[in-house]
């Protein structure tokens, strides 16, 4: 029987090749998912732990979580501490670490780095005059102000050597340094492409926090003593908000969060991975069915010489476990090759990722192993029950087993339900706002699955629909639309792969076009500045004060208002106070008032959103308690409450009340207005001001808008390159289902070609029939995507309220195109061969 | 009942022929497993006669029949339907031809099991692009006896109802000839004698011409004219037919085969 089975699996090649290329693509995609992931968090891991080679023991400040007393942050580390440290018994050396933002210029004046991580530090000679985490690798170390090194591959990016000038930014004014080393360094920012500039350590005291305090203290233990007994006699000399660590405490964490970062991604290319899979099983069954349908006589003659049921189920697993094994081995090539060719895309697009081996661990081997398997021997299982199923008497008689309609009854019923319930689901989930989300997910499935199960009795009326269409191409548009309709599950099956790709991506484009009409909106409505300045750098320190001081003199700005934030308690809760201009900022907000106004603001009275409002059941004139960043206590009174949004929300008082309390003064954002409006010449004006500063952000409302439309576009594209793959799956499963339908039909083709249909009409109802099912599959997709888009977008609303529903109708006719283009493609070697048939093999009576 | 002597064309009828084939040969395979299946076949089918083709299992019948019909290509000779010379017609021509001239009645029926039996009977002018003459169509459907089962699929028909829809398929688009291949291979004898008798009346009453390849003697009675073949030649021929007679003349052939 073994032989038999294997015997089968090489005599049908072209559609061993198919099943092997639909099992693999699946099988790749998992892979390749490992792979990347493993690579990248490997070579993360690696390059976190080299940062810490020169470390045993690392003191930080520490923030308790909720610590009502210091709402602000813990104060940095001072000189003394770093000498009592470096003193502690069981120390060799101590240095310290001041850690702050640089933006760099190349010689052009844009920014190194695209704004990803661009950091400054500090340069702390040791006892032999060097600092262990640097190698001067081209001059020496910044001394002395004005001086500074760059890493290597900065220095590379933008053309410096040591003596060059390079204009720096570190929180607004430019200023001119001259280069006087460039260095390598372990360190993992750097690796992953970040930006660093050195300077002295008073210098970078002095651009980053304030002169003689320490971001970190980093201290060396002597030979022979632990990192631990090193922790334990550094503990006895911390100061209350401060806490010491191990190196290898701390290479541990951040390798933890670094896998925790990966993992997000990991779970969403693994689902892609799955809905490949999941494609591709409809493609295992369908082949299996084929191989069965075809070997009916053969599998009942071996029936009738005596082969029991078990027998013939066995030979059907045994082939699926040949092509399973085979296609996972090479899936899982491919997908190592997938693995690296993404790494290298990554590092393309300018994110650089720390080099490393490409690392193939072997839980990867194994699950892509198993998975392929797995899921050939389940899909084949079915197939393999029919098999058995056929009774010996069909060896003696010509008819291939007709498919059953049988079992639709209850099928129908069971996707009635399932269908109605989960679409009951999404819609009450919609209803129920932010709480939501979770009956709508669940709903989704469930509605999904259900429309899957209902896909047969959908294929009728939804084909017939296309009947006045296809009437266009005489008789074999009829043809084709009764042959598309006459094996419903087969039908299903093949549109189903589709329409799981096209649901996908048509709900993913609906909501992404929705939110970036209701961000365009929310920026329309809700800001009146004309510009808004703000650091280019994520994370970075925010702009001086310095910034919104010399715009202000300029005699184009007519209204300027920066907006600073100090973290603080409101009422008992952390929050953070919104100091803004109270005079200027009503002409740069647009903010509806519930009660009160803009004129309320000013001294110790604040606007406040509904939500905080609501909450705290305040109402205009209610008196809130805050503690201050700097801990002291006070007062506020509620001046008017505004409806918030994701621009503008949160507690907004006089920026001369918070301002004394601040531990550094800075602006996140600078707001106004200039005379004329956004134009070219103004915005060329407050660049040459701000010095073109390389870090600092000049927007108008487009800009920002177009910004927030950027993410979303990155994340759509991504989707659309992984989704490609589940395309090319549906393809295969079309040609797959076609092949079939010909092999099945080349009685009735062979008869049509003797009584007058020519090859073209043979070949146009074969790719008739691909392109009604495809389009089937596209329309059941789009209908699903655009439902649950606008479901999602129900509870996105909640969140946005400017979220309007926008039907891409471009997009989307795009994407009914894209599943017509895969039904001509996928029909192209199923036509030919229809048309090549030979006609009097296919009517003689067998 | 006359008989001729082998292979000398009686021309006693002044009828045209509808198809004919001259020096006709069909050879399959090359060098030492060549397989010559016609052999120089001169013959003509003539118009408004129901002509049978007979001989044992592998004599070419079939053969001589798919490439009088445009279904097959052939190695060497003439064959014409009218005045249209086959071999000169590409797979385009050809299958116009077949679709427009020529009618076609299987052994396993060949119906689409999509189509209803009216649908079924239409197709080849459907295919055309055509409408069907409505009053000839009434005339044929009521010939067969399908009046009552025209919305009918083929599944919900018996065999000879569904061999009777093939004959007005054939039928329908009055063609200058029908092919016959075996078609009554599948029914059983009353059913087998419904569709020949209506083989033979549509000859006797529309005036249609009709070739069909046949192994039984039966069969082959209800035709005008029965020609013989064995190795791929014409060997004889017999007109006005009986059942005997023919039972006759393939006994004589059985024998001289065993003979010589």
């Amino acid at each position: 029987m073994l032989r038999t089975a294997l015997r089968n699996v090489l005599a049908h090649k072209a559609r061993l090749l198919m099943t092997v290329l639909a099992v693999m693509l699946g099988v790749a995609f998992v892979a390749g998912t490992l792979v990347f992931t493993n690579t990248i968090s490997d070579a993360y891991q690696k390059s976190s732990q080299k940062g810490f080679k020169g470390v045993d023991v690392a003191i930080t400040p520490d923030k308790k979580d909720d610590d009502a007393a210091h709402p602000g942050e813990a104060p940095r580390l001072s000189q003394r501490l770093l000498d009592q440290a470096a003193k502690s018994p069981g120390a060799a050396s101590a240095y310290g670490v001041v850690k702050g933002s640089s933006s760099l210029a190349d010689k052009k004046g844009d920014l190194i780095g695209g704004g990803f991580s661009n950091l400054g530090g500090n340069y702390y000679p040791g006892a032999n005059g060097k600092d262990p985490r640097y190698n001067m690798a081209e001059g020496r170390a910044p001394k002395s102000a004005g001086e500074i090194a760059l890493d290597s591959r900065t220095a590379e990016r933008g053309h410096y050597k040591a003596g060059d000038s390079i204009r720096v930014s570190v929180d607004g004014p430019v200023r001119t340094e001259k280069v006087v080393g460039v260095f390598t360094t372990d360190d993992g920012n750097v690796a992953a492409g970040g930006t660093l500039a050195l300077y002295d350590t008073v210098t970078a005291q002095k651009l980053f926090g304030k002169p003689g305090q320490f971001d970190e203290i980093d201290v060396k233990a002597a030979a022979g003593t632990s990192q631990s007994t090193l922790k334990s006699s550094i503990d006895k000399i911390l100061p209350e908000q401060a806490k010491a660590n191990t190196a290898k405490k701390l290479a541990k964490d951040q390798a933890k969060a670094i896998e925790e970062g990966m993992s997000s991604m990991q779970t969403a290319m693994l689902v892609f991975a799955g809905i490949a899979l999941f494609v591709g099983i409809f493609i295992i069954v369908n082949t299996f069915s084929m191989l069965v349908a075809q070997r009916t006589r053969e599998l009942a003659l071996m029936r009738a010489v005596g082969a029991t049921r078990r027998q013939v189920t066995r030979s059907v697993l045994i082939e699926a476990t040949v092509v399973g094994a085979v296609a996972a081995v090479v899936g899982l090539a491919a997908g190592v090759g997938i693995g690296a060719v993404l790494r290298s895309v990554l590092n393309s697009t300018g994110a650089t990722v720390p080099d490393g081996p490409l690392a193939v661990a072997p839980t990867t081997v194994l699950t892509s192993v198993v998975v392929g398997v797995v899921v050939t021997v389940l899909s084949a299982w079915l197939p393999g029950r029919r098999a058995a199923k056929i009774p010996p008497v069909a060896a003696m008689n010509s008819v291939h087993a007709a498919p059953t309609t049988r079992g639709l009854v209850v099928r129908n019923t069971i996707g009635t339900i399932l269908a109605a319930a989960g679409a009951a689901l999404v819609v009450t989930g919609a209803r129920m706002g932010s709480d939501g989300k979770g009956p709508m997910a669940f709903g989704a499935a469930v509605l999904v699955i259900g429309v899957f199960v209902l896909t047969p009795l959908l294929s009728r009326p939804l084909i017939a629909a296309a009947a006045p269409v296809l009437r266009i191409f005489g008789m074999p548009g009829k043809l084709a639309r009764q042959n598309a309709v006459r094996n419903p599950r087969r039908t299903a099956a093949t549109a189903s792969a589709l329409m799981v790709g096209l649901t996908l991506i048509t709900g993913m484009t609906v909501i992404a076009g929705s939110m970036q009409k209701g961000i365009d909106k929310m920026a329309a409505d809700g800001l009146r500045s004309d510009y808004v300045v703000s650091m280019g750098t994520p994370g970075g320190r925010p702009l001086s004060p310095e910034v919104s001081k010399s715009l202000a003199k300029l005699p184009e700005v007519t209204s300027i208002s920066p907006l600073r934030s100090s973290p603080a308690r409101v009422a008992g809760d952390s929050a953070s106070l919104m100091g803004v201009d109270p005079k200027a900022i009503k002409d740069q907000v647009g903010m509806d008032f519930t009660e009160g106004s803009f004129g309320a603001l000013g001294g110790t009275k604040a606007l406040v959103d509904d939500k905080i409002a609501d909450k705290n059941h305040w109402k205009v004139g209610s008196v809130i308690p805050v503690t201050y960043e700097d801990g002291r206590g006070g007062k506020l009174t509620v001046g008017g409450i505004y409806e918030g949004n994701q621009m503008i929300n949160g507690v907004m008082v006089d920026s001369a009340t918070v301002t004394p309390h601040m531990a550094t003064v800075a602006d996140f954002q600078v707001m106004l207005k200039t005379k004329g409006g956004a134009t070219e010449h103004n915005k060329d004006l407050l660049k040459k001001t701000l010095g073109q500063n390389p870090a600092i952000k000049i927007q108008n409302k487009q800009d920002i808008s177009d910004e927030i439309a950027s993410a979303f576009t990155l994340m759509l594209n991504m989707l659309y390159g992984l989704l490609a793959m589940a395309v090319i799956v549906a393809v295969l499963g079309v040609i797959n289902t076609l092949a079939m339908s010909v092999f099945e039909r080349s009685k009735e083709i062979g008869m049509l070609r003797a009584i007058g249909l020519d090859r073209g009409g043979i070949k146009r109802m074969v790719r008739l029939e691909s392109l009604v099912i495809s389009l089937f599959g596209g329309v059941l997709g789009l209908s699903l995507g655009v439902f649950f888009g606008w479901a999602a977008g129900e509870l996105i609303a909640t969140e946005l309220p400017s979220y309007e529903l926008v039907l891409p109708w471009p997009r989307m006719g795009l994407f009914l195109l894209m599943a017509a283009l895969v039904g001509v493609i996928a029909a192209l070697w199923p036509a030919r061969r229809a048309a090549k048939l030979n006609m009097l093999a296919a009517i003689k009576a067998e | 009942m006359t008989t001729t002597p082998f292979g000398v064309e009686t021309a006693t009828r002044a009828t045209a022929a509808a198809a004919r084939a001259t020096d006709l040969s069909k050879v399959y395979g090359e060098g030492e497993t060549q397989v010559i299946a016609l052999d120089s076949v001169s013959v003509e089918f003539h118009q408004a006669e129901f002509t049978a083709i007979m001989g044992p299992s592998g004599s070419g019948k079939s053969t001589l029949m798919h490439c009088m019909a445009g279904l097959d290509t052939i190695s060497s000779g003439s064959a014409r339907i009218g005045d249209v010379e086959l071999t000169t017609l590409k797979d385009k021509k050809l299958t116009q031809l077949r679709r427009d001239k020529i009618g076609f009645i299987f052994q396993a029926f060949n119906l689409l099991p999509t189509l209803n039996a009216l649908e079924n009977i239409t197709l080849p002018m459907d295919i055309a692009g055509r409408k069907a003459d409505q009053a000839w169509l009434d005339q044929v459907v009521a010939t067969v006896g399908l009046a009552g089962r025209l919305k009918h699929r083929p599944n919900q028909l018996s065999g000879g109802q569904q061999q009777r829809v093939a004959v007005a398929r054939a039928l329908a688009g009055q063609p200058e000839i029908i092919f016959a291949d075996e078609p009554t291979g599948n029914l059983d004898s009353r059913s087998g004698a419904e569709v020949l008798g209506f083989l033979r009346n549509s000859v006797r009453e529309l005036g249609q011409t009709v070739v069909m390849v046949t192994h039984d003697p039966v069969a082959a009675a209800y035709s005008d004219r029965v020609v013989f073949l064995a190795d791929g030649r014409i060997v004889d021929e017999l007109r006005n037919p009986t059942a005997d007679s023919v039972l006759d003349r393939m006994k004589r052939f059985d024998a001289k085969g065993r003979t010589s």
